[in-house]
């Protein structure tokens, strides 16, 4: 039972961490809580089910453009509905829970409740410890471990990077050297967008397409970035680490009990966060900036 | 000339009023925008149009066309929407009937409301017993509700059951397992959990064992955790009660897997065309109860679905059972000389092996389904190679064999 609780807890965390990577990237460096982040995951799922399956567009092609569909879609977003009230923490809130509905009826409209699914990237299982992993969910762990290094480089290893630091230091400061910070916000919410969008693309595969699939892992990201600590990336991991083997040690040892593993989850973050309100990696991230 | 455009635009005005008069009008309420909802309204609509073309419904003497009023009930999502649209459809469209219903949860509200305005609710959706022990326990206020289809829980369990001694004996011999081992899925919802204690309490006297119990939330889009646990108990059949989300995602995943495993239950999302497509070809080997296909349960069944796969190009689901309803309100209101919902009662009551598309219906005094083998159980059905193949009850016509992985 413990090889199967190590392979799935990793297996689970990876998905989760490629979602979670995003939301706290856009919460850490530009201060929004983007609520809309699973439904642009959603939107992408969407996107790359149209072109793979219904029209028959190459996987890669389809994916790229899904992920580049998305990511203009956001930018759009961004300026429309999100800069017009940023001042405003509660107002960005809820503009974009209104994002995130409008997107989920406008796919309920177009497609119907229906459960949709997308063909995987690659077939197969590999045997692991007398564990079977479908090779599709070695590609989202693969795939969430590149997006974390290109993430970490992209911030520490290059102007942009500073650049986005700097504002998220202080934006005022940034602003008056000479730094276009609603430039850097938007390239931010871009890049965001672009992490959650490659997680539609990869994660759907393993999952179903349909207009409320954003909804569940929103509240499992949430307790994640919140248990990792609001912003911090490592926290991101680590959280998502923490929630996945919390749910697969949830399913292996009381099945009965297999759905409440969001709840237990959710319960593990309220205990994390009553001894240490901050979350797991808070301070750490606080000092760091 | 003034007076003669106002006189055409009263006219106009009253005309479609005048000619609803003469209508029987039938709401048909459920999920729209889900394909449960979208067969509720096909079936209503070859019920129609069958009646329509045929000159309507006699009552009294006199012919009535049907008239069909489109109500998304949105009870997957929201039992306070479910309840509204059935207000709406007995206060505001003045509906004389109402058919549908899916969600066990939402069809006992609805009942509620059609029930507080004296109306007949012909269900074709929910499961759950209490819709019928209502009737039991307070006849005189429910006794305006129905269900055609499906059989209460407590009887779907009992098919289950038939089906899995079938596929257990199959187990035994093929495999030469003496005592097959069942892991339990069922999702933590109201309707599966009779058939969760009846399948603790039985499989044991039925010499299978039952290696554990995993309930997923109905909205659960990922079971790899559970199916890992499967595979490590050495299930050989995998007892699925599942309508959501998570019958995809399971069937796709065990077969990601290549489990020696095979699946077997209620799979709502199984039953539906779609279900290859959803699962990517992965879904080789699920099997379910249904209500349709190609095998002569009565003889209504095959011209029946032929006809909806002409129209719709698409197989009937369960819920596609309000054709049956509407052709039982027809007989009974052309019995009755009536459209009164009391003196409709008694007339359904005593309807004895009513011959529909879906089953050979008698309701017990609870106004559910008399349960039998061939008349009221449905059939089993198993995804080969993407299609979905009728297996159960062997003895009917055009029943084929029933494959293990």
């Amino acid at each position: 039972m413990l090889q199967d609780i190590l392979v799935t807890g990793l297996v689970n965390g990876g998905v989760y961490a490629l979602l979670a990577i995003g939301f706290s990237l856009i919460f850490g460096v530009a201060r929004i809580v983007n609520i809309a982040h699973t439904a642009f995951y959603m939107l992408a799922a969407y996107c790359f089910y149209t072109l793979l399956v219904r029209l028959h567009v190459p996987g890669a092609l389809a994916a790229l453009a899904s992920v580049a569909a998305v990511t203009a879609l956001s930018v759009l977003c961004y300026r429309l509905v999100i800069e017009p009230v940023r001042e405003h923490e509660s107002a960005v809130l809820i503009a974009t829970i209104a994002l995130a509905l409008i997107f989920q009826e406008l796919m309920l409209y177009f497609y119907g409740g229906n459960f949709l699914g997308i063909p995987s990237a690659v077939d197969g299982v590999l045997m692991l410890f007398g564990v079977s992993i479908p090779y599709q969910r070695l590609l989202i762990l693969a795939v969430a471990a590149a997006a974390l290094v290109a993430t970490w480089y992209l911030l520490y290893r290059t102007r942009l990077g500073l650049a986005i630091r700097a504002t998220a230091n202080d934006l005022e400061v940034a602003n008056l050297m000479g730094m276009n910070v609603h430039r850097v916000a938007m390239t931010t919410v871009a890049i965001s967008v672009a992490l959650a969008a490659i997680a539609g693309v990869v994660v759907a595969p393993v999952f179903v397409v349909d207009p409320f699939m954003w909804l569940t892992p929103l509240v499992t990201m949430l307790a994640i970035v919140v248990l990792g600590g609001l912003g911090s990336l490592k926290g991101s991991l680590v959280g998502a680490l923490v929630i996945g083997y919390v749910e697969a040690i949830t399913v292996f040892a009381l099945p009965q009990g297999a759905f409440l593993k969001g709840a237990v989850a959710l319960s593990i973050m309220v205990l994390v966060l009553l001894a240490r309100p901050e979350g797991l990696f808070g301070v750490a991230f606080e000092e760091e900036r | 000339m003034l007076r003669r455009l106002i006189f055409a635009l009263a006219a106009a005005l009253v005309a479609p009023a005048a000619l609803a008069q003469g209508t029987i009008k039938i709401a048909v309420i459920g999920p729209m925008a889900y394909v449960q909802g979208e067969n509720h309204w096909m079936g209503a609509e070859l019920a129609r149009d069958d009646i329509n073309n045929a000159g309507g419904i006699s009552v009294g003497g006199k012919k009535m066309k049907v008239e069909l009023i489109r109500a998304d009930s949105n009870e997957i999502q929201s039992v306070s929407d479910a309840t509204n649209a059935m207000e709406r459809v007995i206060t505001s469209d003045k509906a004389d009937f109402i058919v549908g219903g899916f969600r066990s949860e939402a069809v006992l509200a609805m009942q509620e409301v059609a029930m507080d305005y004296k109306k007949l609710f012909l269900g074709c959706g929910a499961a759950d017993a209490k819709l019928g022990q209502n009737v039991d326990a307070n006849y005189e206020r429910y006794k305006y509700w129905f269900r055609v289809t499906p059989t209460k829980a407590p009887d779907l369990a009992r098919t289950l059951f038939a089906v899995l001694g079938s596929i257990a004996g199959q187990i035994r011999t093929d495999l030469k397992k003496d005592k097959p081992k069942v892991a339990i899925v069922a999702e933590k919802v109201l309707w599966t959990q009779g058939i969760v204690n009846a399948l603790q309490a039985n499989l044991p006297k039925m010499n299978m064992e039952v290696v554990g119990l995993w309930q997923p939330s109905p909205t659960a889009t990922d079971v790899s955790a559970e199916l890992s646990a499967i595979e490590r108990s050495g299930a050989d059949i995998v007892f699925t009660a599942v309508s959501g989300p998570v019958g995809i995602v399971l069937g796709r995943q065990m077969g990601e897997r290549k489990m020696k495993a095979i699946a077997f239950g209620i799979n709502v999302e199984a039953q539906k065309d779609g279900v290859w497509e959803a699962t990517a070809g992965k879904g080789n080997y699920v099997s379910t109860l249904d209500t349709y296909g190609m095998v002569e349960v009565t003889p209504k069944m095959v011209p029946f679905v032929k006809e909806f796969e002409a129209r719709f190009h698409k197989e009937p689901t369960y819920t596609a059972a309000t054709y049956d309803a509407i052709m039982i309100l027809k007989d009974a209101i052309e019995q009755a000389g009536t459209t009164s919902a009391d003196k409709l009662v008694p007339v359904l009551e005593g309807l004895k092996d009513y011959v529909g598309t879906a089953a050979t219906l008698t309701w017990d005094k609870a106004h559910d389904p008399v349960w039998a083998v061939g008349k009221t159980s449905g059939i089993a059905v198993q995804w080969q190679n993407g299609k979905k193949v009728p297996f159960w009850p062997q003895q009917t016509k055009g029943m084929k064999p029933f494959l293990l992985p």
